[in-house]
């Protein structure tokens, strides 16, 4: 049955539909394949229709319809993992862990490197060049200072009002919470909620 | 905001930084609960952020701890919290309805424009990137006949008919409602400061100037 593979690819999205599964290279390259291999079937049975044989016409539509689907699906997937990966820019910045990077394909990496530096020129020209960061203060602010305590061995980390604090892992602080965010979103600091 | 700062928008009188607040409030509840993207408010932005300079910079006259200072960095982050949050959905809309917003904002004149210019830049730039994955992964490995990136295809359309609550601000006869099964069509009246629960398309035009506010 045709269009089988390209299937598989969107079953495979669907499975894991909080994390991005590795770029299935192979799956890809076989759909490539059997599009190419409908398209050639297709050019024989058109230049025989044009030889005088009109007995072809129907499986030349079914091969037509099916390279529309093969590409409608294939298409689908990389969408679908460019949104999850863009996702990723807005959670952990403009740098990905090693782990998340290993799941994308080169011209995926290359995608995520153009839309970081989009954004960010976006986000610099806000406000008549006065800059915002949209990636902070994703929720709204309860309040002025959260506890936090170290997940590992920081070092200092100077405040905005020029205190300089000596983050120890297991240490517990009382720090403002526009300043911890980032630290915790890096996983260097959790946030203790009781 | 304890002072009431004046501050000048335009020529006319002196619009108070409250009100430049509750705008900014409705502005943000609008484009949250609308299903498509508004008109850009990019003037608001701007003087909400020169607001909020301002704030930071009388806060750092005070002494640290001077009780004031927690209650104004606290007004000072909700307010940024909002101007972010208003930016974030705009720009998810304008990702995910790319195709359509920049075919829409051709038409338009720069006044009417519903992008603002650096949100016009990156909805180009996003759809480039885009179009030239596409490319470089699948596209050019296909046959000849299904090789193009078809616009047409790709688009993604908000659904204007999704249901809404609003409240109307002021009083509106004659909303034209679509009937759904034997294509009837019903006419209501909306009295000021009524609230209601319709679909979105009928509004729409009313949102628009201001008729109505979504909540």
């Amino acid at each position: 049955m045709f269009c089988e593979k390209a299937f598989e690819l969107i079953k495979e999205l669907r499975r894991s539909p909080d994390s991005l599964p590795l770029f299935n290279d192979d799956a890809v390259r076989q759909v490539l394949e059997e599009m190419r291999a409908l398209f050639e079937q297709n050019q024989r049975d058109v230049n025989a229709h044009i030889g005088g044989d009109a007995s072809f016409l129907s499986g030349v539509h079914l091969r037509h319809t099916a390279l529309e689907r093969n590409k409608r699906c294939l298409l689908a997937y990389l969408y679908n993992r460019l949104t999850r990966i863009r996702q990723m820019r807005w959670e952990f910045g403009s740098i990905l862990p090693p782990e998340v990077k290993y799941n994308l394909c080169e011209p995926e990496i290359l995608w995520f490197n153009k839309y970081s530096k989009c954004l960010a020129n976006y986000m610099k020209s806000i406000g008549d060049n006065h800059g915002l960061n949209l990636t902070q203060d994703s929720k709204p602010p309860k309040s002025l200072y959260i506890e936090v305590r170290c997940l590992v061995d920081y070092g200092k980390f100077e405040l905005d009002d020029g205190e300089s604090i000596l983050l120890k892992k297991n240490s517990q602080h009382l720090l403002p919470r526009a300043q911890c965010e980032p630290l915790i979103r890096q996983g260097i600091l959790q946030h203790i909620t009781q | 905001m304890e002072n009431a700062d004046d501050v000048a928008l335009s020529d006319e009188e002196p619009i108070t930084a409250q009100k430049v607040l509750q705008t900014l409030q409705e502005v943000w509840l609008n484009e949250k609960f609308s299903p498509e993207l508004l008109q850009h408010q990019s003037d608001l932005v701007d003087c909400i952020l020169d607001q909020m300079q301002q704030m930071e910079e009388n806060l750092q006259k005070l002494k640290k701890n001077d009780f004031r200072v927690v209650i104004h960095r606290m007004e000072l982050d909700r307010i940024r919290y909002i101007v972010t949050d208003y930016l974030r959905i705009r720009l998810n809309k304008i990702e995910t309805y790319v195709i359509h917003v920049l075919e829409q904002d051709v038409s338009r004149s720069t006044e009417d424009a519903f992008l603002s210019p650096p949100e016009l830049k990156f909805a180009k730039e996003f759809l480039a990137h885009m179009e030239d994955h596409f490319r470089l992964i699948a596209l050019r490995h296909m046959p000849s006949n299904v090789q193009d990136f078809d616009k047409a295809k790709m688009v993604v359309i908000p659904n204007i008919s999704s249901h809404v609550f609003l409240r109307a601000k002021q009083s509106i006869t004659g909303v034209v409602i679509e009937g759904d099964v034997e294509n009837r069509e019903e006419e209501v009246d909306l009295e000021e400061n009524s609230q209601h629960i319709m679909q979105y398309k009928p509004i729409a035009d009313y949102l628009k100037t201001g008729a109505v506010q979504l909540i």
